[in-house]
């Protein structure tokens, strides 16, 4: 697994119903490319986080594949809707399978 | 024509500060709370050299510097934040950790940023915070000192720094660290290498200019340990000594070395009076 992997993610705690609120979401992760060679020669493997997905009460709200040219720590900033208070579950996946998750509950 | 051309361009310079590679007119405020003094009058002993000092903060883009206004988007905080977790970390022989002996950060470590480097009755030498870091992991933790600018002690740098945000720098340059401050400032107006600059060559002279395509700042380190968007992670004051002076191609001191020991504290001193940034974010 990569070292240093920390999610982190901010979420206002309470909104008005149908309120668009703004939700930030960084991890800490080396997005390794596969495209760079170490001092010897040998190709580093590829390691990044390739999907994130941000879910609402189970429905989700966002879905992104990601490339290998993203660079270090990747960052992302959308908007929600949110019409109930409930929670947001926040996953990322890693090139090795694993799965860093985390929430964030928020009440209207 | 050729004459009028040139007063027109002279005229343009004097009459606006913020011109080409200047610095802007912005205020930073930290997470909407602290508002940061990044300028202000330059202490006494600059008083022969210039008349306000600029945090490097206003040498940068707007994008770059609306990064350092949140910690959540100031991805040096994601290392302060491994810093955070080293201290709560036991190490060594003794069983203990950084907060076994100083507890919470939060209170222990408030304002301790701003008056390093500083001079140290016990060991009669000024000491660098990582310097002092160590001495604790050596001879109250028995525990092996970290490499001087390793991603370890920058990171463990970077969280006790991150306590004295918005409180200004206040080095102390008289008694007995005043022979090391006075090494550092010869060290400061020394011209390096085959290039032969000193750091007053650029920053003293030459700030608001620019160096090629990039702006020369005045060189203050009340923003270290900085998170260069270059490189994607946390840089040294002594890294970056470094750097510059391998730039005017001569050969250059080591971090931890005296020398930079000397002209860190020099170059602190010349920042009293603005906040303490760091870790803060530069590109």
């Amino acid at each position: 697994m990569a070292s240093g992997v920390k999610p982190r993610v901010k979420v206002p705690k309470s909104a008005s119903a149908g309120d668009v609120i703004t939700i930030k979401t960084l991890i800490s992760h080396p997005m390794e490319s596969g495209q760079r060679k170490d001092s010897s020669g040998n190709t580093i493997q590829r390691s990044i986080i390739w999907r994130f997905t941000c879910d609402f009460n189970d429905q989700n709200v966002i879905d992104v594949v990601l490339a290998p040219a993203i660079s270090t720590n990747p960052y992302f900033e959308f908007e929600a809707q949110v019409p109930e208070s409930g929670e947001f579950k926040f996953t990322w996946y890693d090139d090795d399978g694993d799965v860093y998750d985390t929430s964030k509950k928020i009440s209207v | 024509m050729r004459h009028m051309a040139l007063t027109a361009i002279a005229a343009v310079l004097a009459g606006t500060a913020a011109f080409a590679g200047g610095a802007d007119d912005d205020t930073l405020i930290l997470n909407d709370e602290i508002e940061m003094v990044t300028k202000t009058a330059a202490p006494d002993h600059l008083s022969d050299a210039m008349d306000e000092i600029i945090s490097g903060w206003h040498f940068r883009s707007d994008e770059t510097q609306q990064l350092q206004t949140d910690d959540f988007e100031n991805q040096g905080m994601i290392f302060a934040d491994y810093g955070a977790e080293a201290w709560d970390t036991v190490e060594g022989s003794e069983d203990k950790s950084c907060a076994s002996c100083h507890g919470d950060a939060a209170e222990s470590m408030v304002g301790v940023a701003a008056t390093y480097p500083k001079w140290n009755d016990g060991a009669e030498e000024v000491r660098t915070l990582q310097m002092q870091v160590n001495d604790c992991r050596t001879t109250r933790m028995g525990a092996e000192p970290w490499k001087y600018d390793s991603g370890d002690a920058i990171n463990m740098e970077a969280f006790v720094t991150s306590h004295s945000r918005g409180m200004p720098v206040n080095v102390a340059i008289d008694g007995p660290a005043e022979a090391t401050w006075l090494d550092g400032k010869d060290i400061y107006y020394t011209r390096y290498g085959q290039l032969e600059l000193a750091c007053a060559s650029c920053h003293e002279q030459n700030y608001g200019n620019y160096i090629r395509a990039d702006h020369l700042s005045q060189g203050q380190i009340n923003g270290f340990p900085t998170y260069r968007l270059k490189n994607a992670k946390l840089n040294g004051v002594h890294s970056r000594f470094k750097g510059c002076i391998r730039d005017t191609r001569a050969h250059t001191f080591s971090p931890g070395s005296p020398e930079f020991v000397a002209l860190e504290l020099y170059v602190k001193s010349r920042g009293n009076g603005l906040s303490v940034e760091g870790p803060s974010v530069r590109n």
